[in-house]
């Protein structure tokens, strides 16, 4: 058995338990409180729409929650002066 | 128009999460194009099964009270991009699906993809029957032991009731799928074998999945069983079962534990 055990990838039990930290660690903040990522990207939304009117299929919105640090990325097309809601640009 | 197949089962932890995500992803790599929706709503473990946990922005809570386009809350997987992740809400509670929010997001799914399959959540209730609403075809998912075999012909009794189709005078197609199973045991007599199951419950079988430890190794890392290790007994039951979920004759062989050094050449293969 312990031949074999030499050859076997990584055991998956230690991602299991990273994955699950993590994920539980964000859970737990926000139990009771409104969650972060999702007060962003409505504020920075807001703000958009007062500017500009962007189509909601012209919106891609990411996200990756790390142990640390997590991402929120806010993709917007943005339509041209010279489209119908033309904007000074 | 795709097909809507809800992946149910009345008890809890028979194995239609990890059922869903294996076939899903089977499904899509062989060229189909999958949408999994969560239905269990307030806990939701579909996307942690897929491993896009952290990946959640919006949920199906969101897309039916038109917060979010169904297009922003669908999660593309990162192994197979034909196969696609709904979320369920982890904050809301079950009231927040209407049967009308529903109808809509599987409307549209259904024009975009090959198959959408629907996890239910366990139990009988409002949520389970949202998730067999609108539903083609029904798998149930049951472990070879007299509670979850009960629970399932409560779930039969159900999907010939309160389903759309039900009401429509026609039928829900529906397939069992024998999860867990122990060839030993069951032949030697400790466990209800394939055809005690059948028996009771009257439904024909999709296919018969191993008890196989590659399962757990397979949601520890977030991936679908037949993604994570395809020549492992499981993936491959899961791969033959969705073969027959596309009306394909595959024989049903029982699933036989392999033992000794063949069983090691062939298990290395999968790393």
């Amino acid at each position: 058995m312990s031949l074999l055990d030499i050859f076997k990838r990584r055991a998956s039990a230690p991602v299991a338990r990273e994955r699950l930290q993590v994920l539980l660690a964000y859970e737990r903040n926000n139990r009771d409180q409104p969650d972060l990522v999702a007060v962003l990207r409505e504020e920075i939304m807001a703000v958009i729409a007062k500017h500009v009117q962007v189509n909601q299929d012209d919106v891609r919105i990411t996200m990756d929650r790390g142990k640390t640090t997590s991402t929120l990325e806010i993709d917007i097309n943005i339509p041209n002066a010279g489209a119908a809601a033309s904007t000074a640009l | 128009m795709g097909k809507v197949v809800v992946v149910t089962s009345g008890k809890g932890g028979v194995g239609k999460t990890t059922s869903t995500a294996a076939l899903g992803g089977v499904l899509a790599q062989t060229g189909k194009k999958v949408v999994l929706i969560d239905f269990d709503v307030g806990l939701r473990n579909l996307d942690l099964v897929m491993g896009a946990e952290r990946r959640v922005v919006f949920d199906l809570v969101n897309v039916t009270q038109g917060v979010a386009k169904l297009s922003q809350a669908l999660i593309r997987d990162k192994r197979v991009e034909s196969l696609f992740l709904l979320p369920a809400s982890q904050t809301r509670d079950k009231d927040a699906l209407t049967e009308e929010g529903v109808a809509n997001v599987i409307g549209k799914l259904r024009d975009k993809f090959d198959y959408v399959l629907c996890d239910s959540p366990a139990g009988i209730e409002r949520g389970a029957q949202l998730a067999m609403r609108f539903a083609d075809e029904a798998i149930i998912v049951t472990n070879p032991e007299v509670s979850s075999v009960r629970d399932s012909d409560r779930i039969i009794g159900l999907l010939d009731s309160k389903t759309l189709k039900a009401e429509q005078g026609e039928d829900v197609t529906k397939h069992v799928l024998v999860t867990r199973y122990d060839t030993a045991r069951a032949a030697r007599g400790e466990m209800l074998s394939i055809d005690d199951v059948l028996e009771i419950l009257s439904v024909p079988l999709l296919g018969i999945i191993p008890e196989n430890q590659g399962v757990l190794r397979a949601s520890n890392v977030g991936s679908p069983v037949t993604l994570n290790e395809p020549a492992n007994a499981a993936a491959r039951a899961y791969a033959d079962a969705a073969r027959r979920l596309q009306g394909e004759d595959v024989p049903m062989v029982l699933p036989v534990e392999k033992k000794g050094l063949l069983n090691r050449l062939l298990g290395r293969r999968v790393a």
